[in-house]
């Protein structure tokens, strides 16, 4: 089931064709229009006429999230204000946001790509789509609505938060399709649990999942839990927000929107350029924006584009689930705990901070797992009781969701150790190998 | 009525009550009253001083986490059954106790008594109906 099947499965020839020349366009556009790119491309020697084939991207200088701050708030901007319909932005943990833009035309092209992706997932005007991505200046929440209304689906904006009632709406409404963060999918399958709704009692079919990299342990167990498809779609607000990339009902990777981004994969530390298949760090360079355009943006993830055709007639080339972060993944005691869990944890309980630390040790033939905790300061009582409670509190859910027993720890706040300005949520203290 | 405690959150390492009148005696900040509540993990320090608004940005600055409760300070005689008296009183009507610890000094016949009550309002009530003398803040600054 395709949105736009002539784009979709457009001849690779003439995609390549159209993308080189948008690729021209989009260079000449910035080196007229964004200081920046002039300077950029003059301190690198290139002018935009150099382009001449597709090829020729390498040619260009690349930009990272530093440049991007830089030009903070809206210095990267191709268009005055006044065609600026739409501000996002990306969250900021690790400084300065960076500031998306969007005309008209891009919004609409924003919805069509959302719109692409829900197709992927065979979402018509007949389904239920519940957003449960956050609404706001994190691009999660309006691009899934905005997708969601172009095929023509019933949207309910839900946003995140207030597990309860998602569950309730999703029994009552009769949801088909859900759209949130994979980690927040396990959370409501949790929270259906312990409400005693079974998930064959929803009517949920399948669910697009991102934001955030997750294995493909973490898919069968959604898959299992919601007893519905997990489909992972792929974005930055960097490059437009969700709807960059999306799994089609095959899984066996991404369809690239190449027609509109044009991915490279190159080696993270020499940045040459790497051929499809071999993995790399992946590249992008916006084709037909307007307002925020980007030329050779790294996004950090590590993938690659997977050579041969897929089944559903995409001639869109597909890169792989973005797994590079999912070292993170811990086995303890043959299961599979996710950190991302631990902080859905502790971001559903007010009385704890979402900042954490878990230790693993392994004492004797059992390892054991530690939670480190911060306590709100509003929450902080003069009673021991009201603390310890709050502790069995967080000792309780993380055993719901992740059916291990944790000792948990209140701990006081900035102590936890941290690099490179963000905490290090994971030590494992076990030497030896897993058996 | 009230006076004010702060609650400071502890974990339960070697020197770091210290670390905490260190603080607290850097920032002239004189202790009038203490009592420490432990587990096996972390200990919350609770302390009446002189100045308490003080004691708490020097606290906060040190990144501790603090916080302000309102508690009972009364004066009971400074006799075998000053503290069972009161004790009975609350009991009497039935108003819970969660804490009790007393003042390191005193100044009269009367000993000074921290404590901490589920419902502070109807025990500040109570408590001066059967003459028990309930101290405020600005008094324990003077002390």
């Amino acid at each position: 089931m395709y949105w736009e099947k002539d784009r979709e499965c457009m001849p690779v020839e003439q995609l390549r064709r159209e993308q080189l020349l948008n690729l021209q366009k989009t260079v000449a556009r910035v080196y007229d229009r964004v200081p920046f790119y002039k300077r950029r491309l003059d301190e690198n020697g290139v002018k935009p006429a150099d382009i001449r084939s597709l090829d020729d991207i390498r040619l260009l200088p690349f930009i990272t999230k530093d440049d991007l701050r830089e030009g903070y708030p809206f210095g990267l901007f191709a268009t005055p204000l006044d065609e600026v319909v739409r501000i996002h932005s990306s969250s900021g943990t690790t400084g300065k946001p960076v500031v998306a833009g969007y005309t008209r035309a891009d919004v609409a092209l924003w919805a069509g790509l959302m719109a692409r992706t829900l197709r992927c997932g065979e979402v018509t005007s007949r389904d239920i789509v519940q957003v449960a991505y956050g609404y706001g200046l994190f691009t999660g929440g309006l691009g899934a609505h905005y997708g969601a209304e172009a095929v023509g689906a019933t949207v309910i904006p839900m946003s995140g938060g207030n597990n309860k009632r998602q569950i309730m709406l999703m029994q009552d409404f009769g949801t088909t399709v859900l759209c949130c963060t994979p980690s927040y999918a396990l959370a409501l399958a949790e929270t259906a649990i312990e409400m005693g709704v079974s998930a064959g009692a929803l009517k949920l079919r399948v669910g697009f999942y991102g934001a955030e990299p997750w294995p493909e342990d973490m898919r069968a167990a959604i898959e299992q839990r919601l007893a519905s498809k997990a489909i992972d779609i792929y974005g930055l607000t960097e490059v437009i927000g969700p709807g960059v990339a999306s799994e089609c009902m095959n899984q066996k990777g991404l369809h690239v929107f190449e027609d509109h981004f044009y991915p490279e994969i190159i080696h993270p530390d020499t940045g040459d350029a790497l051929p499809d298949g071999q993995r790399g760090e992946m590249v992008f360079t916006s084709l037909t924006k307007e307002a925020f355009p980007i030329l050779r943006f790294r996004t950090r993830d590590i993938t690659r584009l997977i050579p041969g055709d897929c089944p559903c007639g995409r001639t869109l080339r597909r890169m792989e689930k973005v797994s590079d972060r999912t070292d993170d993944m811990l086995i303890i005691r043959g299961v599979n705990v996710f950190p991302s869990q631990i902080e859905t944890v502790l971001l559903a309980i007010e009385e704890a901070e979402p900042h954490f630390q878990i230790i693993v040790k392994r004492d004797g033939p059992l390892d054991e797992l530690e939670v480190l905790f911060e306590v709100d300061e509003a929450h902080f009582s003069d009673e021991v009781k009201v603390l310890q409670a709050i502790e069995h509190k967080v000792s309780r859910e993380i055993e719901s969701v992740t059916g291990l027993r944790a000792a948990v720890r209140l701990v006081e706040p900035k102590t936890m150790e941290r690099s490179m300005g963000k905490r290090k949520r994971v030590i494992d203290l076990r030497k030896e190998p897993r058996p | 009525m009230k006076i004010t405690q702060l609650s400071i959150f502890l974990e339960n390492t070697a020197g770091r009550m210290r670390e905490v009148t260190g603080i607290l005696s850097q920032a002239g900040i004189n202790i009038r009253a203490l009592s420490l509540a432990e587990t096996t993990d972390f200990g919350i320090l609770r302390v009446i001083v002189n100045d308490p608004q003080k004691a708490v940005e020097a606290l906060r600055a040190a990144h501790f986490t603090v916080r302000e409760t309102p508690i009972l300070a009364v004066e009971v005689p400074d006799r075998p059954g000053g503290l069972h008296s009161l004790l009975e009183t609350l009991a009497g009507e039935s108003i819970n106790v969660e804490y009790v610890y007393g003042f390191v000094e005193k100044r009269s016949d009367n000993a000074l008594i921290v404590i901490r009550v589920e419902q502070p309002d109807r025990a500040i009530a109570v408590l001066q109906q059967k003459g028990f003398r309930v101290v405020a803040n600005q008094e324990i600054g003077s002390l």
